[in-house]
This record gives structure tokens, sequence and C-alpha cells, in this order.
């Protein structure tokens, strides 16, 4: 039983990891409607922006901030150079727009700092805890406690405030909300800058556990099924999704494995993301269409 | 007698060679409801979509509060004072009926983003205020017990009085409605028509509506543009609008 559990709460604390990157894209899907594929490069580009200042001795903190002052340009040069001549084009043409932009990102990432594998230590002690006969890694614990609190302040941000408001009407509507004075690429830039700190924190912490390497980008595969078990347009959702994916590939490793061959984590949420859009295509906290009778 | 807060200068528009708009000029007074009537097809919505920006005049000039322009877009046109509802449903489906009415005053946020990501001080206080005036205009079209709902699960006609007073709230000095009234039976339909008239007496709001049904719009109006295929055969008070022999020729006279 103690196993069972201590799998299940490995999966979970897993899940969460996957949440994080997963509410990158959920951001920006709800501002502009577009699958943004770039996610992944973000993050490895602010893992490698991190330990290359890190490398130079700078200070953990201000390393953090320059990192980050460096996302939000990103951001902002992004909104400008590619989002805006693309405004009122097919989704499909934003998300291929996205699909370069991620090629640019990792190029231009190595290119100014290198493709070799780098050690990035945040200083977190990994050595397991023991809550009674379960032993859960303390690297993991904080993990997903950053997690939380980054999901939590970014949930309410983006439900209760005018700039919530705004990405909701965007989503709904945009071309009332432009008629109504709100601007789009304002909204933009906040999205894609708060996505840029998302990823920020997503590639600290995948970083620390995986090397900061070029592989980093993959964690995007990773956060597909989150979104489609969770729905593309939750934040909500892509906790939830993140805790299916890291508890269900846990445990359908340990249980399954054995009669499977192995390696069952690798594909298993994919095969549950395929189970819930013929369910629930919407996602488990998507926005299905609203029927009035 | 002061000058018109709009004006039209032979404006045109056309979609691929079929003239929409042709040469087009009239002006709406300070403070008045005109009304755009004229068959399907006239060009009624086109001339709203070029005044809010949604659409480009191929030719002609658009001159607001002074301010001339051939091109503008929605969103600065709103800034300027410019608001509209929509002919078909254009309300934020999955946002409340507050929410919806609260999206009409984002323009007029003045905190910066970082005292809004903080919830700081200033920010706390816009938002009560920006929640005062939403719950003002609410209760002014007799919106509050629907304060909380979803907007799409309201009826049609309560729908048509949210998205007026999303466009209200923003106080805008011209505001255009696209078919306010259309799909209302006759109870909705005068109640609809009292508050265009209330928001145009207490608020002194200038309004241009297109409308279909005549009742409506000679009660309601204070002045009657008639389009017909691009071109205006009629202009000036409901009463002489409706004896012109041209208009009657083009429109009146015709079952639609």
């Amino acid at each position: 039983m103690s196993f069972f559990i201590e799998t299940l709460v490995g999966g979970l604390l897993a899940g969460v990891m996957y949440s994080l990157v997963a509410i990158g894209f959920v951001l920006v899907f709800k501002a502009s409607g577009v699958f943004n594929f770039a996610q992944g490069s973000m993050v490895l580009c602010a893992a490698l922006t991190f330990v290359t200042l890190r490398d130079k001795e700078i200070p953990f903190w201000l390393a953090a901030v320059i990192t980050l002052a460096i996302m939000v340009a990103i951001a902002i040069l992004i909104e400008r150079v590619v989002l805006r001549p693309l405004v009122n084009r097919p989704q499909i043409t934003l998300f291929m727009a996205t699909l370069g932009l991620s090629f640019v990102i990792e190029g231009l990432a190595q290119i100014a700092m290198g493709a070799s594998v780098h050690e990035l230590d945040l200083g977190i002690i990994d050595t397991p805890v023991k809550f009674g006969d379960v032993q859960v890694s303390q690297f993991d614990l904080v993990a997903a406690g950053t997690a939380a609190v980054l999901v939590a302040a970014l949930s309410i941000f983006f439900s209760r405030t005018r700039t919530g408001i705004a990405l909701r009407a965007i989503a709904d509507d945009p071309q009332a909300a432009l008629s109504i004075g709100i601007r789009l690429q304002s909204l933009w830039q906040i999205v894609w800058g708060v996505a840029g700190f998302v990823s920020l924190v997503a590639g600290l912490l995948w970083g620390a556990r995986q090397g900061v390497q070029f592989a980093l980008t993959l964690v995007v595969l990773k956060a597909l099924p989150v979104l489609i078990i969770g729905g593309f347009t939750s934040i909500a959702g892509a906790i939830v999704g993140g805790l299916i994916v890291g508890a269900s590939d846990s445990l359908a490793e340990i249980y399954l494995g054995n009669l499977l061959g192995g390696s069952v984590s690798t594909w298993f949420s994919y095969v549950l993301a395929v189970a819930f859009l013929l369910v629930r295509p919407a996602g488990l906290f998507g926005e299905a269409p609203i029927e009035r009778i | 007698m002061t000058e018109p807060i709009l004006q039209l200068r032979d404006v045109s528009l056309s979609f691929k060679g079929i003239k929409a708009l042709n040469a087009l000029s009239f002006e709406v007074e300070r403070g008045e409801i005109c009304a755009l009537i004229g068959p399907n097809g006239a060009g009624k919505s086109s001339l709203l979509n070029i005044i809010n920006g949604v659409y480009r005049a191929d030719s002609g000039a658009v001159i607001f509060d002074g301010a001339r322009f051939v091109r503008i877009r929605p969103g600065h046109a709103a800034h300027l004072g410019i608001g509209r509802t929509f002919q078909h449903n254009a309300l934020f489906r999955h946002l409340s009926v507050l929410d919806n009415v609260l999206a009409g005053l984002i323009r007029h946020s003045r905190t910066s983003i970082i005292e809004h990501a903080f919830g700081l001080a200033r920010d706390r206080r816009e938002t009560r205020e920006f929640t005062r005036q939403a719950d003002e205009t609410l209760a002014f079209l007799d919106l509050t017990r629907h304060r909380d709902t979803i907007a799409a699960t309201l009826p049609y006609g309560v729908q048509k009085r949210v998205d007026l007073a999303r466009a209200l709230v923003g106080r805008p000095s011209l505001l255009l409605l696209d078919e306010p009234m259309a799909g209302m039976n006759q109870d909705e339909k005068h109640e609809m028509s009292r508050f265009i008239l209330e928001a145009n007496r207490a608020l002194g709001t200038t309004i241009v509506l297109i409308e279909h049904d005549m009742s409506v719009v000679m009660g309601l109006s204070h002045h009657v543009v008639v389009l017909d295929y691009g071109r205006k055969v009629g202009d000036g008070a409901p009463e002489s609008v409706r004896r012109d022999p041209d208009v009657i020729a083009a429109y009146l006279g015709t079952v639609h």
C-alpha cells in the first residue's frame, strides 16, 4: 500500500511540473486562440540564459531578474514582429508562425549560449523526506509548491481583474472587444510577458531536474495531453490535467509496465488524451459551447 | 447652432465592384436620435461599420467631433467616444452580465500594469469605481436582477439590452445601434425604445440607429435618413420623410 501511495504522490508531484508548462499554453491560447508551439523553446531559452548568467558568477536573484527582463523583452518583440502583422489571420497561420518562431528562438539561444548540457543547481536539497512509510523527493515537493503558488496567483489575476475580463472578452468575440476599446496589442504583450515568466519558472525547475539541454523543448509534447485532458482554455484545467497525467503515467509504468514491456509512461498519457477526445472533446474544464434551449 | 457631431461627406464603399454606398453625405446633430432606414442591402450596416472603423471607405470622409478621418480603427473610435451595439449578438457569451458591462469600461482604465498586477490601492479604487458605474448602468436599464447571470443563457431581448448597457457604460458621445430591436416582440420593442429615449435624454447621448419597424422609427427619432442601393433618397424630420414621394417609391410603398 505504501508503495502505491509513494508512486501516486511521485506522479502527482511530477504532474504539477507538467501543469507549469501547460499554463503558458492556456494563457496564450485564451488571448489569441493559438497553440503556441514556441512555448518549449521559451522554456529552454529561459533556462539557458539563467545558467549562462550563473556560470559568469552572477548572483542567483540578479540572474533571475535579468532573465525575466530578457523573456519579457522577447515576448514584446514577438507581439510586435510576429503577431501584430498577422492579426485576423486564420489560426493555422498563427500556429505556423509560432512553429517557425520556436526554431528561431532555439537557434538563436544556442548560437548565443552554446549547445552543451549545463548543470543547474537551485540549491534545493534533494534528499527524500519520510512521511511514515512513504518517501517523497524533497525537490519534487519544492517544485510542486512553487508551481502551486504560481498557478494560484495567475488564476486570480486572470479571472477577477480587468485584464482577466479583457482576456475572456477577446476569447469570446474579438470584434466586439475591439469595438469597446479593448487593446488587443497590450493584452497580447501582457499575456506573452506572463508566458515568458512562466517559462522562466518552468525552465529553472525542469532544468534543475534534467540538466539544461536541448531536450527541454520536448516538455511541450508532455503538455499536449495535459491540455487535451484539462481543456485548452482553463488554468484550473491545466492543473487537474497535469495531476492526472503525472499520476496515471507513473501508476501505469509500475502496474502495466511488466505486462506491456516497459516504457509505458512515454505513451500512456497520449492514449488517455485520445480517450478524453472521444468522450469530452472540450476537456474537463474547457469551455464547451453553451446551448440555450 | 452648434457644429454637427457627425458629418459624412461623399462616402463611397464597394465590395468587389458592387457599390454598397455611393457618394453618401448627411449630418447628425449633437443630441439627436437619427434613424437610418432602407431595404435590406441598402448599405445601412456598412455605413455604421465605416463610422466605427470596421470598414474603410473607398473615398469621402467622416468628420466626428470636428476631426476628419478616412480610416479609423475600431479601438481608436471607441477611445474617441463612438460606442456601438451589434445586429447579431456579440456579447461575451461566457462572461456574466456584470463582467460584460465592466468590459465596456476597460478603455477608461488609467492604472499601470504594475499597479494592476499587485492590486495596489489606486487599482483597487479604480475597480470599485468601475463596479459602481457598471451597477448604475445595470440599474438604469433594469438589468440588476440579471447581474450575475452568464450572458449566453439570457433571453434574446435581454441580451440586446446587455449589449446596450456595455456600449452605454463608457459614456460614448455617439452611440451606433445596429437593429437594437431585431427579433423582438411589440412589448420588448416598446421597452427598448423607452430605454433608448431615456439614454438620449438623461445622458445626452447622440444616437444613430438602424431599424425596420416604421412605427418605432417614427415614434423614436428626431431625424430620419433613408438609403436605397447605397444612395440617400430621403433626409429630414420623420413626418416630412414619410410624405416624400421618392421615399415612398423606394421603401415605404413596397412590402418587405
